[in-house]
């Protein structure tokens, strides 16, 4: 079996009394998605915020290509080549569509603090921008402003902009939230297409999703993964079924 | 052509074109004053880059400008007394040089906006605009007590100080000194907004999980636009401390920095003319409904109250229309 490219190790989060993430181990293998599903309020939130940088965890560490990056800032782990798209969309609004994606290869580039050039003449800026967005389908809309594009549209345009980055990884939060079943189907082709390149850790909602792209799926539960497996492990498991599937049914 | 460029262009046109009518016409107060609103400008737009730009309420701005003024104050006091401005451990005289003064004010007010920075650019909001204030208040009352450089009574300066080839005192030919700045100003502040950092604390000002998601530290970005910020205002002050040929601790009051604010609100939030046009209005309104009443400030407040309620992008927003330029 593969070397996992992220590795997360037994890692806890408490806040007062409440266990956010309880001893939570995690790993992403080159070529898959591992989908991390689990109710309103079973600390998936935390737990992604503690594998992209900004939350601490009490105890336990993230290992990402091989490194320990516990220790790191949310920007030092993106340079590192974590792609995060975000549960709410975190764009720029008032930029266009083209400005996001070419802020993302700039970034990614590493040279902003250049103060003459004008930006959006560079050749090689425009390229890698121009690319992720023809891969999401966005290449029609790259001067319309962010803050008016629909609700799928800017989902796709984060996709766009963690592409610019040539991530190692990436970290999805959600992306199908409010996208049409159309817009999930065009998604859920493309995400399929794009785990052999980078592998995906996908927190999603969508059970359709989930069940169709998701090579491996663990079930957190009140800060713990109570299962971890294959789809159909997890589609039998009976615990998963009370704790999580059965009452999806029921609302 | 957009509707925004030309309100730039009429905008620098009527400020070339009036003081050269106030000059054929032999109206040296008029120059003068349309110095003043230049020199505000100037001022307005060093904030708008911190304010427009990278989303920083700064309401301590007046600590650049009064730091220009007093840059200019004591070096030129020192040369008209023919004293050092220190002598241990190396010797720094006076000069009555614009350039020198000018590179002076732009180097320290960089320095001391690294330094107000770093220390209140970890908080935000309602704090920051609180430290940014406390720090020009510091400078304030330090200044107060100053009495090396006449404390509360300020420094006055008898002749204004020199640039080569031009006669300073002559009020068009220093006007024409200070419209060039703006000009330089305005050209390296448009540059600078078109530029991937300007792209990229633009983007920080919008949303800071984009840019950190992009690899980047909001903070770096803020701290760089807070120092260019704070060098151009001190640039004014020094222009502006040359133009009274007196500088006090008025300078550095936080009326001052409220002031310099109202320029940008007036003219235009995160445009880079806005400050330009925001000014002259100020300037305008302070002449005719200065010669109205005393109390004209009671006007001024109405009109920023109506603008802030129902014009939120300001002048240039009603007449240039709300989309911000995207090339």
């Amino acid at each position: 079996m593969t070397d996992p490219i992220l590795d997360i190790r037994g890692i806890s989060k408490s806040f007062g009394a409440l266990k956010a993430s309880n001893n939570i181990s995690l790993d992403l293998r080159p070529g898959e998605i591992h989908a991390l599903i689990g109710p309103n309020g079973a600390g998936k939130s935390t737990l992604i915020k503690q594998i992209a940088g900004g939350l601490r965890p009490d105890s336990g560490s993230v290992y990402f290509d091989g490194q320990d990056i516990t220790d790191l800032s949310t920007a030092a782990r993106a340079r590192l080549g974590m792609g995060r798209t975000f549960q709410v969309s975190s764009l720029a609004m008032e930029y266009t569509v083209l400005q996001n994606a070419v802020l993302g290869a700039l970034g990614n580039r590493g040279d902003i603090f250049r103060f003459f050039r004008p930006v959006m003449k560079d050749a090689d800026l425009l390229a890698t921008a121009s690319e992720a967005l023809e891969m999401v389908g966005l290449e029609d809309f790259k001067s319309s402003v962010t803050s008016e594009l629909s609700h799928g549209q800017r989902r796709q345009l984060e996709v766009a902009v963690a592409l610019t980055l040539s991530p190692k990884v990436f970290l999805m939060d959600e992306p199908m939230a409010g996208l049409g079943t159309e817009g999930s189907h065009r998604l859920m082709g493309f995400l399929g297409e794009l785990k052999h390149k980078t592998p995906i850790l996908l927190v999603e909602h969508d059970m359709d999703a989930v069940f169709t792209l998701a090579d491996r799926i663990s079930v957190l539960v009140y800060g713990e993964i109570i299962a971890s497996g294959s789809v159909d492990e997890i589609r039998g498991n009976p615990i998963v079924r009370s704790a999580y599937l059965g009452e999806e049914a029921e609302t | 052509m957009r509707k925004e460029t030309i309100c730039n262009a009429a905008l620098l046109f009527g400020l070339l074109a009036f003081p050269l009518w106030a000059w054929v016409t032999d109206e040296p107060f008029l120059i003068t004053l349309t110095t003043r609103a230049i020199v505000f400008a100037i001022a307005g737009v060093g904030l708008n880059f911190a304010l427009g730009f990278g989303g920083l309420v700064s309401l301590g701005h007046a600590a650049f400008f009064g730091l220009g003024g007093y840059v200019m104050g004591v070096l030129a006091f020192h040369a008209q007394t023919y004293t050092s401005v220190m002598d241990w451990p190396f010797v720094i005289s006076g000069t009555k040089s614009m350039p020198i003064i000018w590179l002076v004010t732009i180097i320290l007010s960089a320095v001391l906006a690294v330094g107000i920075g770093a220390l209140s650019l970890r908080t935000s909001g309602v704090y920051f605009i609180m430290i940014t204030l406390a720090f020009a208040q510091m400078l304030f009352y330090f200044t107060i007590s100053w009495s090396t450089y006449g404390g509360e009574d300020g420094l006055s300066i008898y002749v204004r100080n020199g640039f080569p080839g031009l006669n300073t005192m002559d009020p068009i030919q220093y006007y024409a000194i200070c419209y060039v700045v703006l000009l330089m100003v305005l050209a390296f502040v448009f540059a600078l907004s078109r530029s991937s950092f300007g792209l990229a604390l633009g983007a920080s000002r919008q949303n800071e999980d984009r840019i950190q998601a992009v690899g980047q530290v909001p903070f770096r970005l803020y701290l760089t636009a807070f120092a260019i910020s704070g060098a151009i205002t001190g640039l004014s002050g020094a222009l502006f401390a040359d133009l009274n040929r007196f500088v006090s601790p008025t300078m550095f009051s936080w009326q001052t920095s409220g002031e310099i604010m109202v320029f940008v609100i007036l003219g235009g939030v995160g445009r880079v003319f806005g400050p330009v046009a925001g000014a002259v209005l100020f300037i305008v309104l302070e002449h005719l409904l200065g010669g109205l009443s005393e109390f004209w400030h009671i006007y001024l407040g109405a009109i920023l109250l109506g603008v802030v309620l129902f014009a939120r992008g300001g002048l240039y927003g009603l007449i240039a229309g709300r989309e911000v330029a995207h090339d």
